[in-house]
């Protein structure tokens, strides 16, 4: 009897002992990107100090009122511009994805068609071409269509980027709805574009958001044909402006710390409130054939 | 009825703003990059994009050293990243798996690096690895494990190691979170029964657990190989291919060559040699999908 307690409770130790690892696991995996969060709140002379200063002495926002231009001392490089750029680009580079995908990925979960598997594997290989090798090509076209530097060359490229990605997702958000549901819609008279927008629609709303979200921050957080296709303020989006503090004399360790916290302030909140959707999506789209 | 007004027509009709837009970025773009390849192309001389070189291009880097060492290095990189994501993934998910207390809140967590895009995490391991300010070099300083600064990105080798230790950081979670899936979608029986025939936990783990999540590994692959070219912008912000060209990969150099010596012709020969894999590489990871995705419909 007592031996059976003891194993209860040795088992019960272990459990704890196995959270109690995992949960330092996870937080020795987030230390790095903590690190240059707590850096953003940090005076450079404290980043630079030798010998090094662990714990801050003196936290400030100084670095995000610089990269903003707002206090006396300025940095060079216009974070706000940026900051509209990335905003405007991505919005509506996902808007149009997702009007695209919606229609897509429809036709893919509920109607049946020739060439309906190579159409579908033909558009995740197309998606597969490495940014910088499709930059060069796109590079040498848009500048003979005079839409290099300007916010709608780029929002063409990321609408292009992200149909694929958000076809594949929706297509699964779609097929976990029943059939019969806008079957029996349309019995009660409603057409099928009205069974749509009445029965399907809301249905696959949260998944239909969390393709959404998949697609801004795509666009978000793109690099390698935004450093191509863009050069001036009118069009560089933030993850290009980043590069900007390196061409600077001495690096401004505090100032990319604090545009770093800027890029990824956004993309922290979208992934937090669909995460549970966007799994979803991932698996249900792939394995339920 | 014309034929757009048919019911077979539908599903074209609502897939035409799709295939329109790959059309003009993807498809059009990747013909005209392969007759550029063709040419001698250089964007100082307009004209040169119409001077046809045939194979010039592809057999030039095709016997050159200074293509094959970065595309050497780059599967190699790519090799050894994914394998390793594969399997702390793997062991993430078993670990967050066997967790009943704060399950949801470690899958929040471990969401954290997946939002963080590309030339971010390589900013951030090239601030961590920074051989004078740098985390690394002052806790190892502190902690008396080294005396003098270890020049973590200007030493080849570990350049690449820190490299590859950015890109595990970045991509782990992709594994973890879709293993993690396979794992709670798993039916119990099979288990117990597993436990009932006496097997012992390894036995139960190798021919019940793994070959369930082999589909979710796949899904995995497949959406790591949309993205692998990613490692593009780690490597331009931490090392951009230096020193001396030490950390160079295949698609550093392909934008060395095509904007900095400003050679598309022969950067697109590279880039087309570079898509060509890439569309390979995800091509092999959908087939083994669809064919476990068939093994397990088979099973059930």
């Amino acid at each position: 009897m007592s031996l059976a307690v003891e194993s209860q409770t040795s088992k019960q130790l272990k459990r704890a002992g196995l959270t109690a690892l995992t949960f330092l696991l996870m937080v020795v995996m987030c230390v790095p990107g903590l690190w240059v969060v707590l850096s953003a709140f940090r005076p450079n002379g404290e980043i630079l100090a030798k010998p090094p200063i662990w714990i801050p002495e003196a936290p400030t926002f100084d670095n995000f009122r610089k990269i903003f231009g707002l206090g006396t001392d300025q940095v060079a490089i216009p974070v706000g511009s940026y900051f509209m750029n990335s905003l405007i680009i991505a919005m509506t580079s996902t808007v149009i994805a997702l009007a695209i995908g919606m229609a897509g990925g429809y036709a893919f979960a509920r109607y049946r068609f020739r060439g309906k598997g190579s159409i579908f594997l033909g558009l995740m290989l197309f998606r597969a071409v490495p940014g910088i090798a499709l930059s060069l090509p796109v590079f040498i076209i848009w500048s003979k269509l005079g839409i290099i530097d300007t916010k709608i060359g780029l929002i063409i490229v990321y609408v292009s980027l992200n149909v694929p990605f958000t076809i594949w997702l929706i297509d699964g958000f779609f097929r976990q709805i029943p059939l019969s549901l806008s079957e029996a819609a349309q019995v009660d008279g409603c057409t099928r574009w009205q069974a749509f927008w009445k029965i399907e629609f809301p249905l696959a709303r949260s998944g239909i958001a969390a393709a959404g979200v998949f697609a801004f921050l795509t666009s978000w957080n793109e690099f390698a044909l935004a450093s191509q296709l863009t050069r001036s303020t009118s069009s560089k989006t933030l993850p290009v402006g980043l590069l900007d503090f390196t061409a600077q004399f001495t690096i401004d360790w505090a100032g990319m710390c604090a545009m770093a916290v800027i890029i990824i302030i956004p993309a922290l909140i979208l992934t937090f409130l669909v995460q549970k959707h966007l799994i979803a999506g991932l698996t249900f789209g792939g394995v339920k054939g | 009825m014309p034929f757009w007004r048919r019911e077979s027509a539908t599903p074209f009709l609502l897939l035409t703003p799709a295939l329109l837009t790959m059309a003009f970025v993807v498809i059009i773009p990747l013909v005209f990059s392969m007759y550029t390849s063709f040419t001698g192309y250089r964007l100082v001389k307009p004209d040169s994009l119409y001077d046809w070189v045939g194979f010039r291009n592809y057999a030039r880097i095709l016997s050159d050293w200074e293509f094959w060492v970065p595309f050497g290095r780059t599967v190699l990189f790519l090799t050894v990243v994914l394998n390793v994501e594969f399997l702390l993934g793997l062991g993430i998910a078993l670990l967050i798996n066997r967790i009943t207390w704060g399950q949801r809140t470690l899958r929040t967590i471990m969401m954290f690096p997946m939002m963080f895009s590309p030339i971010l995490v390589g900013f951030q391991f090239k601030f961590l690895f920074n051989d004078n300010i740098g985390i690394v070099n002052n806790a190892l300083q502190s902690l008396g494990l080294s005396d003098g600064a270890i020049a973590w990105l200007v030493d080849a080798k570990l350049a690449f190691f820190s490299i590859a230790i950015a890109e595990i950081w970045m991509s782990t979670s992709v594994f973890a979170i879709l293993l993690l899936a396979g794992l709670f979608a798993m039916p119990r029986d099979p288990l117990e029964a597993a436990k009932v025939d006496g097997c012992n936990a390894w036995q139960t783990f190798r021919h019940i657990t793994l070959p369930f999540l082999m589909p979710f590994a796949y899904i995995a692959m497949a959406i790591r190989s949309l993205d692998v070219a990613r490692a593009y912008d780690i490597v331009t912000v931490m090392t951009d291919g230096g020193p001396a060209g030490r950390t160079e990969i295949l698609w550093t150099l392909i934008a060395r060559v095509g904007y900095d010596n400003s050679r598309m012709g022969m950067a697109n020969a590279m880039a087309y040699v570079s898509t060509i894999l890439s569309i390979l590489f995800t091509w092999y990871f959908y087939r083994k999908l669809v064919a476990a995705r068939r093994y397990m419909g088979g099973a059930q």
